[in-house]
């Protein structure tokens, strides 16, 4: 079985806990006692309806308040695939959720209301999609049943839709009308809308082919941690422990360590089941060299000519996470695969307008939930990757050092101007 | 070579890169360890990621005083098969030191004197992360833990100021007094937890497993008879009864029910699972029942 991790984004009153709800319900992954509860709560409010938004609405203050905060993550599986889905809250402050959402999806939900069409807010959420490289995107347009399940308004949504993604880059774009709250083309094919020759959104995350998404040409394994055990039975055992990020590593390959640039080759990979010869993204292993050779946590191995982008000075788009600006000048710490290095702001390039994608070369600032192109230099040299190309050794995060909280993310770019 | 991975390997890799970031970059981690299910499988995890090391932390379990015997028995095994240090915090002594007061109603849960008992050790031990087995799929409060979950200097879990939490790259810092609770099971529910027992073969405490029981219903719960759960008298409902039953839970004994079933391996229990209609906690904790908001309250305060 596969597993497929999503995100779902829409603005509070598009009915994107009550489609999770459903999922949920029609996958026969809501259990009785859990549906009890929520008719309980229902009722206690006085809903007509079972308010399915409440399976994920977890915290006291969304039950209260009818909204949903933070990002949660709810699971359900078929026969096929296991689904893990980050629902982020679409609220206009919390940009930072629907980034933190789409960091580790492959698909991205966002709906749309039939009767307000495309807004601001779905050209934000399409854009954070595909800022944050999700390679599928679904527009999921809801309350058709509002709109007597017309195919005429959904078409031109889709249009209108079309015409702003022209701009952007989305390599898989599906549209799909539903209606969360009655259950049309969720998990079943609707009877009301025969005009729609799709498939259902359950049926769409079963079918979409993931598999090509991560990058299985450029050899990165960034070094987690060095393993010598000097116990009696595994006395010169000497191996590096880490995920691969990018490629496949290969027994009996040549391989480049960086920073130190020298060469060696594969001796074996382990894994607590036993040797193997090859391995890929996301599999976390233990790599022998054949040479002994300084190398400590943070190091990276690669091919001799295919090698990540050596370098202090980097640019990357950073989605900024805290109430006190982010300004030229500021010191942060910084960390990239399993390095921490210390970071200075050079230069805020362009702010960029989310809604309008128009760039603000201005801005000397980024501000709470802003996105923008940011030069820094680091304390020592990055080995990374443009994060088109590659997530893991393409992004970052970015600390306070004063509080240790996470204020920013950021998605390097191509060195250069 | 299709380069495909299943989800549970997936799933097992994400955990194994969380083990060896945190004990690259935390100075004393610490695991709990209940002898549950959950953490059985987290304690196979970490002894995976550190492999061929030996586990390079010690155990925690904190200890009710209404266990499972069976469940002690496992636990103690598992860590003299593992050639682990195993801490025992337990909530009768801090209970017989006036620390904490019992809540005199007959047959009373000590679940909420555990957050006394685990938060003490930490503070005693300088721990300044602690694995669990916690599952985002439990409980709605559980739904938006971070991996890394922040605890102030008072042990408090604050829902809304958490880290943001993006792709791997887990954010660990803190200050002298702070410490983490480190969630490595978050993306696993409890079909994912079983099919993993049975891939790896894993042992776990034989209450797991359909056994013949002398039992008696509370409300929805069915209890057994024991030193710690026994029916009230002249409360008719409450006639004990001898059925097969297994436990989809582990915790304090006065609080974790029985199902009814046959299965004996975790193939059936797969099976079983597959089809359950009432989530594992909704079965089998008396503790979550209180209020909408059970597990959030207990949380906040340090809970696991």
């Amino acid at each position: 079985m596969e597993l497929l991790r999503l995100a779902t984004a829409g603005s509070v009153d598009d009915g994107k806990s009550t489609l999770i709800g459903r999922l949920l319900y029609d996958s026969k992954q809501v259990y009785e006692d859990q549906l009890e509860s929520v008719e309980r709560t229902s009722r206690d409010r006085g809903d007509d309806y079972v308010d399915l938004a409440l399976l994920t609405d977890g915290l006291r203050a969304e039950r209260e308040q009818g909204i949903t905060i933070d990002v949660a993550y709810r699971y359900f599986s078929t026969p096929r695939r296991k689904f893990i889905v980050a629902d982020t809250p679409g609220h206009v402050q919390h940009t930072r959720n629907m980034v933190t959402g789409c960091s580790t999806a492959d698909l991205v939900v966002v709906l749309v209301d039939a009767r307000a069409g495309i807004t601001e807010q779905t050209r934000r959420h399409a854009f954070i999609a595909t800022l944050l490289r999700t390679a599928h995107l679904v527009i999921c347009v809801n309350k058709m049943d509002l709109v007597d399940y017309s195919q005429q308004r959904f078409d031109e949504i889709r249009d209108e839709f079309q015409d702003f993604a022209a701009r952007l880059e989305i390599p898989d774009l599906t549209f799909i009308p539903i209606s969360a709250l009655r259950g049309d083309n969720v998990v079943e094919r609707s009877g009301e809308m025969s005009w729609h020759q799709g498939s259902s959104l359950l049926h769409h995350l079963e079918d979409v082919h993931i598999a090509s998404d991560r990058n299985l040409i450029d050899l990165r394994f960034p070094i987690q941690r060095v393993v010598r055990p000097r116990s009696a039975e595994h006395r010169d055992f000497r191996g590096y422990a880490g995920q691969v990020a990018g490629g496949v590593l290969e027994v009996g390959h040549e391989v480049l360590v960086l920073p130190s640039g020298f060469t060696t080759t594969i001796e074996s990979i382990e894994t607590p089941d036993g040797a193997i010869d090859e391995a890929f993204p996301p599999m976390s292993v233990v790599v022998r060299l054949a040479d002994e050779l300084d190398i400590s946590r943070g190091d990276m191995i690669c091919r001799p000519r295919n090698q990540p982008t050596t370098g202090q000075d980097v640019s990357a788009m950073v989605c900024w996470m805290a109430e006190a600006p982010m300004r030229e000048g500021a010191k942060l710490a910084l960390k990239h695969t399993s390095r921490w290095v210390r970071a200075l702001v050079r230069d805020v390039q362009y702010r960029l307008d989310v809604n309008t994608l128009h760039r603000d070369g201005g801005a000397e600032e980024l501000g709470l939930n802003d996105i923008g192109r940011v030069a820094l230099r680091t304390t020592s040299p990055l080995f990374y990757d443009e994060y088109r190309r590659n997530k893991a050794t393409g992004s970052f995060i970015l600390v306070d050092e004063a509080t240790n909280v996470t204020v920013g993310a950021g998605m390097l770019l191509h060195p250069g101007p | 070579m299709t380069y495909k991975i299943s989800h549970l390997d997936a799933l097992e890799s994400e955990a194994v890169h969380v083990v060896r970031e945190v004990v690259s970059e935390f100075e004393r981690p610490a695991l709990l360890f209940s002898g549950g299910k959950d953490s059985a499988v987290l304690l196979h995890l970490a002894a995976k990621a550190c492999w061929p090391q030996p586990l390079p932390f010690p155990l925690l379990h904190v200890d009710t005083g209404h266990n499972f015997p069976e469940v002690l028995a496992f636990r103690d095994a598992r860590a003299a098969e593992l050639g682990v240090r195993l801490l025992v915090a337990s909530v009768q002594e801090a209970i017989d030191r006036g620390e904490v007061v019992e809540d005199p109603a007959p047959g009373a849960t000590r679940n909420r004197l555990q957050t006394h008992s685990l938060l003490q050790a930490i503070e005693q031990h300088r721990f300044d992360a602690v694995f669990g087995g916690g599952r985002r799929d439990e409980e709605k409060a559980r739904a938006k833990e971070r991996v890394f979950s922040f605890r102030d200097e008072f042990g408090q879990w604050d829902p809304r100021g958490q880290r943001p939490e993006l792709w791997s790259l887990y954010n660990g810092r803190h200050r002298p007094g702070e410490h983490f609770r480190i969630f490595p099971l978050s993306n696993w529910t409890e079909l994912d937890v079983w099919q993993y027992v049975e891939r790896e073969s894993l042992t776990l405490p034989s209450i797991y497993f359909a056994h013949r029981r002398e039992v008696f219903r509370r409300g929805s719960m069915l209890l057994a008879v024991g030193p710690h759960t026994a029916p009230r008298e002249r409360v008719p409902d409450e006639e004990p009864f001898v059925t097969t039953v297994r436990y989809r839970t582990v915790g304090d004994a006065t609080c974790t029910a029985a199902v009814e079933s046959v299965a004996a391996t975790p193939a059936e229990i797969i099976a079983e699972t597959a089809v359950s209609r009432i989530s594992e906690r909704g079965a089998t904790r008396a503790d979550d029942r209180f209020s909408e908001a059970a597990m959030e309250d207990r949380k906040r305060e340090g809970y696991f």
